[in-house]
């Protein structure tokens, strides 16, 4: 199935994908409404909310070309050492403008 | 104000400010992914309206990309559908963690409150749960920084596009690369946690290698909930 995009068409297809990713902003409230939260839950769903920024991140690490690399490199370290987050993310930005100046 | 703290699952207009405050920052660099958005769908063929339609109800960047990467003359419903989903399921996980302190609000909040959620505000909201501060604010509030400045961005891209020649050259495509990692290592660390992000990493790294597109966040994510909850931290009371 398919729609045209011209004129109310393309205002269908924006509210199809409104409705998809309104479903999964609520779905996960929603469908833990009906578990009960036990310690072993509560385990899980810290370990996975870490578990998601990483997974997300790791295939920039590993797709990415040296200046994506060394962006979240620096990242990483000025985090570990001056704990703010503005300005590891400033310093991994830079590094990121940096390399792909000089490498051309 | 009393001095009692506030429980973590607390929501006021103060706590919606102080977490709009606090998601600023990078709202302004979410402002130029939205440049980015509005330059490509016009350059995708959208009308004006539908741009600036799609950013405000859909409020999901990378979905909005691959949407664009599927709009033409005609717009197959399944695929996109697919797409949409693949990409923003990782808002069921955001939902879930959310929910040991969500579950106390009412639902029409509870749920009018996720309406916004987005991968900044809410690990910045988790961030704070951790520290043992209230971190619905930083969704409700920081949300709507994001949305406000991804409405504004779209505007600019659509309006100014062209001014922002190479955003990538700037080094821009890492923002929120860099961002999540900093909320990652700003985190709880110890030898049990390392481990888990390990796995999770691995898992992400196969599957997005070998299983079809958009499931390494979700594969990732579980792999590393269900070594959690295998694994789990000793000294609780049962």
């Amino acid at each position: 199935m398919s729609i045209e995009t011209a004129g109310i068409g393309a205002i269908v297809v924006i509210l199809i994908m409104s409705f998809v990713t309104l479903a999964t902003r609520l779905g996960g409230v929603f469908v833990m409404s009906f578990v009960p939260i036990s310690y072993r839950v509560k385990q899980f769903i810290g370990a996975m909310s870490g578990s998601v920024l990483v997974a997300l991140v790791a295939p920039m690490a590993l797709e990415g070309d040296q200046g994506a690399r060394l962006a979240l490199l620096t990242t990483l370290v000025v985090m570990l050492v001056v704990k703010k987050p503005l300005v590891a993310i400033s310093a991994g930005i830079l590094a990121a403008a940096l390399v792909r100046y000089l490498m051309g | 104000m009393s001095d009692l703290p506030l429980p973590l699952q607390a929501l006021n207009r103060q706590l919606v400010w102080d977490g709009f405050k606090q998601l600023l920052p990078i709202s302004l660099f979410v402002t130029v992914f939205g440049v980015a958005f509005g330059l490509a769908a016009t350059q995708a063929g959208l009308e004006n309206s539908s741009i600036l339609m799609m950013s405000a109800w859909v409020f999901a960047g990378s979905s909005q990309f691959a949407a664009l990467e599927l709009w033409g003359t005609h717009v197959a419903v399944i695929p996109l559908m697919i797409t949409v989903f693949a990409i923003n399921a990782r808002h069921l996980l955001m939902g879930a963690t959310l929910y040991p302190w969500i579950k106390h609000l009412p639902p029409a909040k509870r749920y009018g409150v996720m309406c916004l959620v987005s991968d900044a505000n809410w690990a910045m909201s988790m961030q704070a749960f951790n520290r043992g501060e209230p971190g619905l604010g930083l969704v409700l509030g920081g949300g709507f920084a994001l949305w406000l400045f991804w409405m504004i961005g779209t505007w600019l891209g659509m309006a100014f596009g062209s001014a922002i020649q190479d955003p990538r050259s700037l080094g821009l495509d890492m923002v929120m690369g860099c961002f999540m990692l900093s909320m990652v290592i700003g985190g709880e660390k110890n030898g049990r946690i390392v481990v888990i992000w390990i796995l999770a990493a691995c898992s992400s790294l196969l599957a997005y290698r070998y299983l079809p597109e958009n499931t390494h966040v979700i594969v990732g994510a579980l792999a590393g909930g269900i070594l959690g909850a295998v694994w789990m931290e000793k000294n609780h009371e049962h």
